[in-house]
């Protein structure tokens, strides 16, 4: 038999299969990166090139340059610091005494008796947060304002070691009783469940260790959370979970975490 | 009987063995997700039950018929004994080991990431390697399909490759290409940062990545089935193959354009480039041609079949088809449900159609419905063909393979219409929990029980499966003769070179690979600022 070339022009495989190959591809090239980009009646392309860097996948830089800024203070506070996860006991030991300061209201021993936050055993970056951001003013109280006021932050850093380092007061709940929205959320509506972030089924970096805080602190936190008065959940987590909590679900919570449920 | 009956028996159990496990985690995701049961509590058991049910029926279970189904070809085709039947052992060897890699992390809950990675996400790093070890063990039968090609084409010069022969090997060409792309994402990006080398990775560039092997492995899967209806259907029914030519079209039609369109899986994404999106969709209409082609070829093959035995008239022929033959039944069932799958295939396929669908319940509910429907039962043909000739005894009972047939067709269509529609209504895919007690889901409460029933009904048929092989191997010994694939009307004396080799249609793919993903892979991997911190997952 006559030995026939497969990669010859005169193949007729050959050349038909490259050439509508190439057709195709060009063509569909010259659709995509042309004639659609400038089909949309949006497309303000400065050139061809423009256009074909466009579609090619090129980020637009225009948008970067007129961003919007809100008009209140957002959280600049770092949670990386490595002093944060493996304090020195020099700084457990200066937050002690700077500790006393805040023992009218938070417990000489971190647990509260006047329904402010117990802060014993609660993570050192959320304290270190909440003080930086009081002091920031991305969140705002007309008591911790003051405080933090004139923290510098070799203070909060010292504050978190100490109170991170007390013990967390023990949980007397029954944990049968979790309710649905701690365990699994509300998926329809949005709402992860809170102890995905917030501890038992998995814990984010920066949310608060919440069991054993006082019912009605939570609740408040919630009510400003979901009214806009409290807007330092930087990528917005807690106020659009607040937003479609219901009142019963909000009372819930707040009596499971603070254990009285 | 065949000389490598070991070899493909191993593979064929190996195959089904996992097939039948994944598929009762298959049934109870579909149940537990279901209003039939309470909420399980922690999600993250649906997670580990996905990971490994679409590990195994993605990666495993194809990967080891096509390889077994590739060998009984190889020896049976082209009439000689395997070249490399030890480096075979190999191949499987490491698929095996590479599967109980990675369920170990995947049932401790440590690599609960899904088959498709998901980075960020990491797991643990045994998951990953086990996957890899799975494709480099059918790598090796890429190799060993393309040596045994070779060896045959020295010995016969300027002969006709046998087209069942001709397609294994293009399946296998397909198969090494595409499955390039998972591992470059795996061994390049993902298991550095799972050994802690590497703390951020570039979720997009992966997904570029994956979406390379992600399309390409759909028709890996298929090519088996195809294969089937060219040379197994027409001889199994008494008729003959209308086309030899159309048959290898096909073939190669799917090696040149099954590659360079995975890009249609992020249509959603903002890392690829609009103008490369509308490239990968004109190919992915293109790649509809082979399979029209093959719908036309078969049908008028069965025509043929029905005309010899005396059917007549347009459509009075289809009743003289031979009914209550098993292959008649699953070819009949797998187009049904191919047509069924193909329209739902368009849509995805449409840019803006997709956005309504996108990451719902109707992708699942595709797949499975061409994957675990179509495909799938024609798996079973090829099993119940070749088993008389791995075992050297009788598959006598075909009114049970026929019932085993009709309830997976029947399964399948149960499970996989309600799955479409509530796709439609927005239910969102990789989901463990729904509260169908809320009015706006409420509605789907019902066709998410039917699809549930569905699943039972397939575990049903599955069960039945496996009691037709294994009475297959207690039956009485009997001669099953030669093992013959289906004559085609005008047998080939003579084949243009071009499709009696692969080189022209390789060089196409790769070069189409380079066209279509050459930019949008450099552009991600030459900039600095895309990469994200990882998300390490496992149970704490
Ligand atoms: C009893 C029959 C089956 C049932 C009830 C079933 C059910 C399911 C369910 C519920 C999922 C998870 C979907 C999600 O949450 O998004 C899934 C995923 C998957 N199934 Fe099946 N399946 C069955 C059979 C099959 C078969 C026969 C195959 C292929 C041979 C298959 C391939 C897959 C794959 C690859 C995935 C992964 C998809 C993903 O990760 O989203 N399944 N299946
Ligand atoms: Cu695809």
């Amino acid at each position: 038999m006559n030995p026939e070339r497969l990669l010859s022009l005169t193949n007729r495989w050959f050349s038909t299969s490259v050439g509508l190959t190439l057709v195709i591809f060009l063509s569909s090239a010259i659709c995509g990166f042309l004639l659609l980009p400038y089909a949309d009646a949006d497309s303000r392309f400065s050139g061809i090139w423009d256009a074909i860097c466009n579609a090619a996948g090129f980020p637009v830089k225009s948008s970067a340059t007129d961003i919007i800024q809100p008009e209140f203070k957002i959280s600049g506070a770092t949670l990386g610091l490595a002093e944060l996860t493996s304090p020195s006991p020099q700084s457990i030991g200066r937050g002690a005494t700077l500790a006393q300061q805040c023992a009218i209201c938070h417990g000489p021993e971190g647990v509260s008796r006047a329904d402010a936050p117990n802060l014993a055993g609660q993570y050192a970056q959320v304290i270190y947060k909440q003080l930086h951001d009081f002091r920031s003013g991305a969140r705002t109280n007309a008591t911790m304002g003051p405080f933090a006021a004139h923290m510098n932050d070799r203070d909060m850093i010292d504050l978190a070691a100490y109170y991170a380092y007390l013990p967390r007061i023990p949980s007397s709940r029954d944990s049968a009783e979790v309710p649905l929205i701690v365990a699994s959320g509300a998926p329809t509506r949005g709402i992860a469940p809170c102890g995905s972030c917030h501890g038992t089924i998995e814990r984010k970096i920066g949310s608060p260790w919440l069991n054993g805080q006082p019912a009605a602190y939570i609740e408040a936190q919630l009510r400003y959370f979901a009214s806009g008065a409290r807007r330092n959940d930087t990528n917005q987590q807690m106020r659009n979970i607040a937003r479609a909590l219901t009142d019963d679900e909000i009372k819930a919570v707040a009596s499971y975490y603070a254990g009285t449920q | 009987m065949l000389n490598s009956r070991r070899l493909v028996l191993a593979h064929f159990w190996m195959a089904f063995g996992g097939f039948g496990l994944a598929l009762l985690l298959g049934a109870w995701q579909m149940f537990i997700r279901s209003p039939l049961a309470g909420w399980i509590g922690n999600p993250e058991w649906y997670y580990r039950s996905v990971t490994a049910h679409g590990t195994i029926m993605g990666y495993v279970f194809p990967t080891l018929i096509a390889m077994g189904f590739g060998y009984a070809i190889t020896e049976t085709s082209l009439k000689a004994p395997i070249a490399g039947v030890r480096w075979a052992w190999a191949g499987i060897a490491l698929i095996l080991i590479g599967s109980i890699m990675a369920m170990i992390p995947v049932s401790a809950g440590l690599a609960s990431v899904l088959y498709t990675f998901y980075p960020p996400m990491i797991g643990n790093p045994f998951y990953y390697i086990g996957v890899v070890l799975v494709v480099v063990g059918s790598w090796i039968w890429v190799a060993l399909m393309s040596i045994n090609l070779i060896r045959w084409k020295r010995a016969n010069s300027g002969k006709p490759v046998p087209l069942a022969m001709y397609a294994n090997v293009a399946g296998s060409y397909l198969w090494g290409w595409t499955a390039v792309g998972a591992a470059l994402e795996l061994i390049l990006q993902i298991i550095p940062v799972a050994v802690g080398l590497r703390s951020t990775i570039d979720a997009g560039l992966a997904r570029i990545f994956f979406s390379w092997t992600l399309h390409a492995i759909v028709y890996f899967w298929l090519i088996p089935t195809y294969i089937a209806y060219y040379t197994i259907v027409p001889r199994a029914i008494g008729g003959k193959l209308y086309s030899d030519s159309m048959a290898r079209i096909s073939f190669v039609l799917f090696l040149v354009v099954a590659m360079p369109i995975g890009i249609h899986h992020t249509f959603a994404d903002p890392m690829v480039g609009a103008g490369f999106k509308f490239v990968h969709s004109v190919f992915t209409a293109i790649v509809a041609l082979p399979t029209l082609l093959t719908v036309f070829t078969i049908c008028a093959s069965v025509e043929i079949a029905s005309r010899l035995r005396g059917g007549r008239g347009p459509f009075g022929w289809l009743v003289a088809l031979p009914w209550n033959n098993p292959t008649m039944l699953a070819v009949t069932f797998s187009f049904i449900m191919l047509g069924f799958g193909g329209a739902g295939g368009l849509i995805n396929m449409s840019y803006q159609l997709d956005a309504s669908i996108h990451n719902t319940q109707w992708i699942t509910g595709h797949f499975h419905l061409i994957f675990g429907g179509a495909i799938v039962i024609m798996y079973f043909v090829i099993a119940y063909d070749l088993w008389p000739h791995l075992t050297g005894r009788n598959l006598a009972n075909l009114s049970l393979m026929r019932l085993q047939l009709w309830l997976w067709f029947i399964g399948m269509i149960v499970t996989t219409f309600p799955w479409h529609y509530v796709g439609i209504l927005g239910m969102p895919r990789r989901m463990a929990y729904y509260d169908y007690t809320h009015p706006a889901i409420a509605d789907q409460a019902l066709p998410v029980i039917l699809s549930a029933t569905g699943g039972l009904i397939l575990v049903v048929s599955a069960a039945l499966f496996f009691v037709i092989l294994i009475r297959g191997h207690l039956s009485e010994k009997a001669d099953p003769g030669e093992y013959r694939f289906s004559v085609a009307v005008h047998p080939p004396q003579r084949v243009p070179v071009a499709l009696n080799s692969h080189g022209l249609w390789v060089g196409l793919m790769i070069a189409l690979t380079a066209t279509n993903y050459g930019f949008p892979i450099l552009q991600l991997a030459v900039r600095s600022d895309t990469s994200v911190p990882a998300v390490y997952v496992g149970v704490k």
